[in-house]
């Protein structure tokens, strides 16, 4: 599937209502990361990945893991408008029974590849799917989204070193630097800056985008696929909460719900993200 | 409902820090779910913010303990005992004097699911030798281990809820290491209960009182080194002993007690509730206890059909 630019943001929208009104229904759950990583994740579903929502399990379909399973309403939003349940479905979040686990659970719905919320975790099975696919010469590619807190865990690290090591250009992770985590900034909590520097020095191909710029986006996708000899890094710079006034880079929404005059309030003034 | 027993842990860790100039404080970004928040706006200088990086702060607890600290280290119970080959080497073996205190024990955390929940740690903790293994029940327990675990010698880890507890003990209280509470005393079962599943405990056996069942109530606060005298006790008394923890019944306090059980010839059974070997999922705490039988009526049943 390749939408248009202009139909990714129509659709980056959608999502964003979607949401936040599962949140609502649910009454917990993270919005500001799952803000600030939807349009990557929509630009991958919705134009550079190769799947099919009708034969979810197809063998040679491209993998996305999110490692910062936090985030899953995102991908649970994401998934219901490529077609792969009725979008209702996705407001049973958190309920008792529901595939719609509060961090992403494989075994209830497979297309999810791969059961995260312990961060850290995520990109090394990333890794592996990618060194499977090479074994096999198969050309599906691997991709994956990491948080700029997550990746304080030395896991991160250790599968920078290998996959670089490994020369995996099939895989293409991308890292949603929205500036904050749990306790506060990035920054101030533990600063892991310079990132490019770091990166590349684990012999990575890392790029820096604007992660709410659907362009960027694309190019950034374009690129990695045409990176022969290494796995690649996007460096997403993205807000946290994105859309929303009240939530945009105020860390109180990491991991707290809007009740239901906040979603009315941030449903009316949701509009196109542009930049 | 009392206060959930991490909240007891933050206030009481303030006050230890006002006493023991010692002790230092590592969380890794959660200090705000931790509570161990407090301490770190009252002694910026002895509060370590990590980063999310658990083995790490580990390895780091223990060097602060060698050089004489001592270090309260915090997080989800989950995604400490996930680094368990750090804590088995580096605390555990070489007898670092650090204290893990991990929060969100169980199902009782509710809907962020099952990677979120602490369920096996109990389990893993409990098979390294020395290693003290605590579950505070409410609130003034909460506080009297924690004045007790600043004089411990050794590694130890406390678990600690998320949700609201029914408060079990008085103000007039002691902390005994390694020693089982008798809350209410009863001849024809005792329930060994742990944790969050303490209170219920109490209350089910009020209710079954009632109904003309006679059950004892112990809460077990040292999962390790368990309190073999006390089961002992029982095991000859009671036809029926219950464990009662929101944890996997395999290897925690159904384990503990399991183990003793059979090396003692006593005339009771076990049975253990708790989780049954699954893992956790989403849910409304409420919802999760009903399912798992762990609220007052789950314990009632079970008891009650045992006895039958
Ligand atoms: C191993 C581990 N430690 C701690 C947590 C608790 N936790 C959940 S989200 C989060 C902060 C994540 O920050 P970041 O990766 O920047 O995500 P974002 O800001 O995009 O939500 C933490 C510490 C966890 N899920 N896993």
């Amino acid at each position: 599937m390749q939408m248009t630019v202009k139909d990714l943001k129509q659709q980056a929208l959608q999502s964003r209502k979607l949401i936040l009104e599962m949140l609502t229904e649910a009454k917990s759950g993270h919005p500001g990361g799952s803000l600030s990583a939807i349009d990557i994740i929509t630009a991958l579903f919705f134009n550079e990945m190769k799947v099919d929502p009708k034969n979810s399990m197809w063998t040679d379909r491209d993998r996305f893991i999110l490692s910062k399973g936090h985030g899953v309403p995102a991908l649970y939003a994401t998934l219901a408008y490529r077609g792969y349940y009725d979008p209702k479905e996705t407001l049973t979040l958190r309920q008792l029974g529901s595939p719609f686990q509060g961090h992403p659970d494989r075994v209830r719905m497979p297309v999810l590849e791969a059961s995260t919320g312990s961060l850290g975790q995520g990109v090394s099975v990333a890794q592996g799917i990618a060194m499977a696919f090479r074994l096999d010469n198969k050309s599906s590619r691997v991709y994956c989204l990491m948080g700029d807190g997550e990746v304080q865990e030395g896991q991160a690290w250790e599968c920078f070193m290998s996959a670089g090591n490994y020369k995996l250009s099939n895989l293409c992770v991308f890292l949603d630097i929205n500036k904050y985590q749990i306790d506060g900034s990035t920054k101030d909590v533990m600063d892991i800056e310079p990132l490019k520097q770091k990166i590349e020095s684990f012999k990575w191909n890392v790029l820096e985008i604007n992660g709410h710029n659907m362009d960027e986006i694309l190019g950034a996708l374009k690129k990695a696929r045409e990176e022969k000899n290494k796995p690649t890094m996007i460096l997403a710079h993205t807000i946290k909460g994105k859309g929303v006034s009240f939530m945009e880079n105020v860390n109180k929404w990491h991991g707290v719900a809007p009740n239901k005059e906040e979603l009315q309030k941030a449903l009316q003034e949701l509009k196109i993200v542009d930049q | 409902m009392g206060n959930a027993t991490r909240v007891s842990f933050g206030q009481a860790l303030v006050e230890l820090g006002r006493e023991h100039k010692n002790v230092v404080v590592l969380d890794a970004d959660l200090s705000k779910s931790t509570k161990s928040e407090s301490f770190g706006k009252e002694f910026p200088e002895r509060f370590f913010q990590m980063g999310i990086q658990e083995a790490n702060m580990i390895g780091v607890a223990a060097g602060m303990a060698f050089a004489g600290k001592i270090p309260f280290l915090c997080s989800f119970g989950a995604f400490l005992t996930g680094r368990f080959d750090t804590i088995r080497v580096t605390v555990g073996y070489a007898q670092a004097n650090v204290r893990l205190v991990g929060t969100h024990a169980g199902v009782g955390i509710g809907d962020d699911g099952c990677s979120q929940m602490a369920l096996e740690d109990l389990a893993c903790l409990r098979t390294l030798p020395q290693f003290a293994v605590l579950q505070p029940a409410d609130d003034v327990e909460t506080k009297h281990m924690m004045k007790y675990l600043v004089k411990h010698q050794g590694p130890a880890y406390i678990r600690l809820t998320r949700q609201n507890v029914i408060d079990v003990n008085k103000s007039d209280y002691k902390f005994e290491f390694g020693k089982g509470v008798k809350l209410k005393d009863g001849k024809d079962a005792a329930i060994f209960a742990t944790g969050a599943l303490t209170g219920n405990a109490l209350e089910a056996a009020k209710k079954l009182e009632a109904e003309g069942f006679s059950i004892a109530v112990v809460n077990i606060h040292t999962i390790k080194p368990i309190d073999r005298d006390i089961i002992n006790e029982y095991s000859k008394k009671v036809p029926v002993i219950f464990s009662a923890e929101d944890h996997n019944v395999i290897g925690g306090l159904g384990g503990a007690i399991a183990e003793t059980m059979a090396e003692v010839a006593g005339k009771s059974r076990l049975v253990r509730i708790g989780v049954q070997d699954v893992y956790g999922e989403s849910g409304l705490p409420e919802d999760l206890y009903k399912k798992h039988g762990l609220d007052i009526e789950g314990i009632t049943k079970t008891v009650k059909s045992a006895l039958r």
